[in-house]
């Protein structure tokens, strides 16, 4: 098993655990952070995979890539957790309507 | 594109322009209005008497635009679609007339004359369409403009009448839709043609053939009313009687049984149609939905539910002569489009006047009311005879044709049938006359108005008179020419004899 | 005047105006308005120069910077990229007139630079031509929608935004995950280069399944769509609008793109699946748009059902490829005028009621009858009643049904136009009702009421231009070559 190969599959791994805690968690500021769990088992993927088979040099265009994925991560973070902010102010606690039921 | 393209256009856009234009003008635009609707209906009577004689002299009138990739929306004049234009033409002048002094000092006036005039549009595209498609476009509008004119009353009885009509119309719309797409898929055309485009199809195709025939008539049953699909008409009659009078005898119900013929002759084929078997069925539907309007229409009170199952009753009259499939048969149902639109629209004029000037909706109301009103009750004497088919009124015409035609067709049955209808026809009419001419008056009319010294007002007396008269005229007339028998000859030669 | 239309590269001009625009209203709220109605003025005009230069020139092809792909991007547009960008911007206008009145200087200030963020990523999505480009777009239109859902504040519309980021980002991150997949295996992420390289591998059916989940979660197909009714009802009436009508085609888009060069042609049973969630979208939207009592919910679920009928092209197209397309793609078009002139006539009534409870409609309806017609052309397209542009998809749908002998997708686009029916008519039959007159009223400018009216007659008016509209989207043959048409 190749390193890129084990990499690979921890991003798999990260993606799964960030999708479980993002649909069992009720707090957003949870939700959030699984998101970003998420993002960055795929960023992993990427940067893994970059490494295709029978090429002895890993290919740059998947770096790029996650830079630019990275960017946008963040730009979505900061607009999720200000949603989450005000939300909260509106309602006095950090889940979804639907949720606060229960 | 010459000038001959261009005409059938400006016959839709003769109704469809004031229909537009009225939606927009405040209520209080009286003379505006009525200018609208009467120049409208004006000029539209004029495009039509042009292309009659043009006809008549070989022109060939056809609009034509793309629709679809390979599909056009087609107009055009040919002598079927003639004679129901004609016949709706006229009518809707007539109707106007009616409506705008029925519907003096009314609510909402300009909304009824914008989808009145849009209905009649749509009456005179279903009548002009050159193809299925066509046919269905305007078939779909008229649904849709006359649902308004249904509910124009507002009340809870107006409003379930309307869903009635939605639910039963939507319904037929989507076989009706069904059917010919199906049919697209196995042609490729949906040109109307004389004997109909499917005689090349080959033998594989008959099953689903008769499937898509019976899509069809359902999906025109529904707007003719066969039994079992005609639960909407007797709720629709809460209209005002001028909705009433165009549902019966000029739109809805007659674009429904156009539609029927033109699907038998212009689809199918006559001789086709028979061969796949599936018009004798059809006869026996229509067979039974006149019996069964008939035997309805005796146990009604209500004056105008009494006349609407008359209409079922009626215009079945037309599917059956286009069902017995022969040349004699198909005169008397076609001629029979005209002649039924005519004497029944008299009647609905009629019981309009009663109700709007002596607050009559009963028949057990009308005791002595013909020494009230006696121009207005000569006008529904005309047309009652007319309806049962003693001469010399025009349904006499249409019956005796029915009758030749289903004895020459080797049909015996429809005889009896027509006997029966007939004799029923006088059982829920006579006596509705008897009351009138000759029994007394009670001591008061449920909700009396005058005008001056006249029976009622000229707007609401006139168009009665004038459709009896010509009920009358087309009866005693029939041999002349452009008469409506002429041209139902005419079409039924077209059908039969040119090879 | 020719030559130099076709010197400007209109996709640059399309992408970079926009955003100009957006930071303009950004750093000048006071004219933000002006600017704003500008911008999307000037891109419907840039539209119709990308148009015109397509229908002369054929495809267009532009490398960004003049470095070629695979480390530059490319814009490319073809008939279909047109037809999406042309009811952007004819959509977005009439929702922009609409908000020029709708939105008081405050909203005002938040809401033109969002839009045409929007707006410059919905352009920049139908004008990409690799997996990752679209990703980004994707996501800045993600982003630009949650932004503008959240507009109205209050607890309804920001629970329905939270919910709405939620799916729209775990959508985004399922999509990347096929792109990665899909990069290691072929090593492009050009589409039209990865078209010649795919061949079937676990790897792909892997990055088909998780781009396709991730798109529908964003198209909001059925079961996928429970993000979908909160935030389009919550949301100010030009921002349902505008989610409805051009947000939702935007991850359709995609998926189409994707599913015509790349995976379609790999067969497997996923288009049948497509075609079961279309038809439960048709069934179970239409069924929900027919319970609701709120009328912003009704219209809300009725994107929900019209959202199946472009799924239903996709089982289809196997052996009626063109036929069942062009449904989709005027299915698309229609739904996109239609639901828009649906939600701003619903703002309307809203503005001048104060309240959308569908029972008490009537004196509302009554009072607003330019209004009340919007909704009720709009209709006549839902329900594909004759003319109308969803009559043309809803025919073209059911001739490539009726050929293959499809009659469980027949008997669904039939069954749903008529449940169509009901839901509109139990909205229109308000109209016509004895209300009495009151005074809580309050006025609807003019504007709006014919930005709504105006919208849905084109709706209607798409009923008699299938043919020159279809004959353009055949541009650049994004459908494949015709088959034997009946």
């Amino acid at each position: 098993m190749s390193a890129a190969f084990l990499f690979a599959l921890v991003g798999v791994g990260l993606f799964s655990l960030g999708l479980y805690a993002l649909i069992v968690h009720a707090h957003l500021l949870r939700k959030i952070l699984a998101i970003n769990v998420m993002g960055s088992g795929v960023f992993l993927v990427l940067v893994a995979l970059a490494k295709r088979t029978g090429e002895s040099q890993p290919d740059a265009v998947p770096h790029a890539l996650v830079i630019t994925g990275i960017v946008v991560a963040v730009s979505a973070t900061a607009l999720a957790l200000t949603l989450m902010l005000k939300l909260t102010a509106e309602t006095g606690r950090a889940e979804l309507p639907e949720d606060q039921g229960k | 594109m010459n000038w001959d393209a261009w005409i059938p256009l400006l016959v839709i856009a003769s109704s469809l322009l004031p229909g537009l234009i009225i939606f927009f003008l405040a209520e209080d635009r009286k003379r505006l209005r009525t200018t609208l609707n009467l120049a409208g209906a004006l000029v539209k009577l004029a495009l039509v008497c042009w292309m009659l004689w043009g006809v008549y002299h070989e022109h060939h009138y056809e609009t034509r635009l793309t629709l679809l990739p390979d599909l056009e929306l087609v107009l055009r004049a040919g002598p079927l679609s003639l004679l129901f234009l004609t016949l709706s033409t006229i009518l809707w002048l007539v109707t106007t007339v009616y409506a705008i002094g029925y519907l003096e000092d009314s609510p909402h006036r300009s909304r009824f004359f914008g989808f009145f005039s849009l209905c009649v549009t749509a009456t005179v595209g279903v009548a002009l369409s050159g193809n299925l498609i066509t046919f269905l476009l305007f078939y779909e509008l008229l649904t849709l403009s006359t649902y308004p004119l249904v509910v124009h009353r507002g009340t809870e009885v107006a409003r379930r009448a309307g869903q009635s009509y939605l639910v039963h119309t939507i319904f037929g719309g989507a076989l009706l839709l069904l059917g010919t797409v199906w049919l697209y898929t196995l042609t490729g055309t949906l040109e109307f043609t004389p004997r109909g485009f499917l005689n090349d199809l080959g033998e594989e195709h008959r099953p689903a053939l008769v499937i898509i025939f019976a899509l069809l008539i359902a999906g025109l049953g529904v707007k003719a009313a066969l039994v079992p699909l005609h639960g909407w008409l007797p709720q629709a009659m809460v209209a005002p009687a001028p909705v009433s009078a165009l549902l019966h005898a000029v739109a809805v119900v007659k674009a429904g049984a156009f539609g029927i013929v033109r699907v038998i002759y212009d689809v199918f084929g006559v001789d086709f149609a028979a061969g796949l078997g599936v018009t004798e069925p059809l006869a026996w539907l229509a067979a039974t939905t006149i019996i069964y309007g008939s035997l309805r229409a005796l146990f009604q009170d209500d004056l105008k539910r009494r006349l609407a199952f008359s209409t079922i009753s009626q215009v079945s009259y037309i599917t059956l002569g286009v069902a017995i499939a022969g040349p004699i048969a198909t005169i008397g149902g076609v001629v029979h489009l005209v002649h039924q639109g005519l004497m029944k629209i008299t009647l609905f004029f009629c019981a309009g006047n009663l109700a709007e000037t002596l607050g009559i909706h009963k028949v057990s109301e009308m005791s002595g009311v013909g020494r009230r009103m006696p121009w207005t009750m000569t006008a529904f004497t005309i047309g009652a005879f007319g309806m049962i088919g003693a001469p010399p009124v025009a349904g006499f015409i249409s019956k005796w044709y029915l009758g030749l035609g289903a004895l020459e067709a080797g049909q015996e049955w429809v005889i009896f049938v027509l006997a029966g209808s007939s004799l029923l026809n006088a059982a829920y009419f006579l006596p509705i006359l008897h009351r009138a001419w000759f029994q007394e008056p009670q001591d008061a009319w449920p909700e009396e108005h005058h005008f001056g010294n006249k029976e009622t007002a000229w707007a609401l007396l006139l168009p009665p008179l004038v459709t009896a008269l010509m009920a009358l005229g087309m009866g005693m007339l029939a041999s002349a020419p452009f008469s409506p028998l002429g041209w139902a000859q005419f079409i039924s030669q077209r059908e039969f004899y040119r090879p | 005047m020719g030559a130099l239309l076709s010197e400007i590269s209109w996709g640059v001009v399309l992408i970079l105006l926009p955003l100009a625009g957006g930071i303009a209203c950004f750093l000048f709220p006071r004219a933000a308005k002006v600017l704003g109605l500008v911008s999307v003025f000037a891109v419907l005009l840039s539209v119709s120069g990308l148009g015109w230069n397509i229908k002369v020139n054929g495809i267009y092809r532009h490398a960004i910077g003049g470095w070629n792909a695979p480390l530059g991007i490319d814009l490319y547009a073809d008939g279909l990229s047109l037809l999406m960008l042309a009811a952007t911007a004819l959509v977005g206008f009439g929702i922009s007139v609409y908000s020029a009145d709708y939105f008081e200087r405050e909203d005002a200030a938040r809401f033109w630079p969002i839009w045409l963020l929007l707006l410059a990523a919905l352009n920049a999505l139908f004008l990409s031509a690799d997996v990752f480009n679209l990703y980004v777009t994707l996501e800045l239109m993600g982003l630009a929608a949650v932004a503008l859902a959240a507009l109205a504040g209050g607890r309804d519309a920001l629970g329905g935004a939270m919910r709405y980021l939620l799916a729209s980002l775990l959508g985004s991150l399922a999509y990347l995950f096929g792109v990665a997949l899909l990069y290691h295996g072929f090593g492009s992420m050009d589409i039209a280069m990865l078209a010649v390289r795919v061949e079937a591998s676990p790897a792909v059916w892997a990055a088909l399944g998780l781009m396709s989940v991730g798109l529908l979660l964003k198209t909001a197909l059925f079961p996928l769509h429970f993000w979908l009714p909160p935030a389009h009802a919550s949301a100010p009436a030009p921002v349902s609008a505008l989610l409805s009508a051009l947000v939702v085609k935007g991850s359709f888009y995609i998926l189409l793109r994707l599913w015509l060069e790349i995976f379609g042609p790999l067969g497997g049973g996923v288009d049948t699946l497509f075609g079961l969630l279309g038809t439960g979208a048709i069934l179970w939207g239409s069924l929900q748009a027919l319970r609701q009592t709120r009328l912003k919910l009704l219209v809300a679920y009725s994107t929900v059902a019209q959202i199946g009928y472009f799924f239903i092209s996709f089982p289809l197209a196997a052996s009626a490829g063109v036929t069942a397309w062009s449904a989709a793609a005027y299915l698309v078009l229609s739904h996109a005028l239609a639901k828009a002139a649906m939600f701003l006539a619903t703002g309307n009534v809203l503005r001048f009621g104060g309240h959308d409870r569908i029972a008490d409609l009537d004196r509302v309806v009554q009072r607003l009858p330019l209004t009340a017609c919007a909704f009720a052309l709009a209709g006549v397209s839902i329900m594909g009643l004759p003319p109308s542009g969803g009559f043309v998809g809803k025919w073209l749908l059911l001739q490539a049904a009726l050929t293959q002998d499809r009659w469980d997708l027949v008997s669904v686009i039939i069954l749903g136009g008529v449940l169509a029916a009901g839901y509109v008519f139990k909205v229109i039959g308000h109209a016509f009702t004895l209300a009495d007159i009151s005074h809580e009223s309050r006025e609807v400018p003019a504007k709006m009421e014919w930005a709504a009216l105006l919208l849905a007659f084109g709706a209607i008016l798409l009923g008699f231009l299938a043919s020159p509209v279809l004959s353009l989207v055949g541009i650049g043959v994004p459908f494949g070559v015709s088959e034997v048409s009946p």
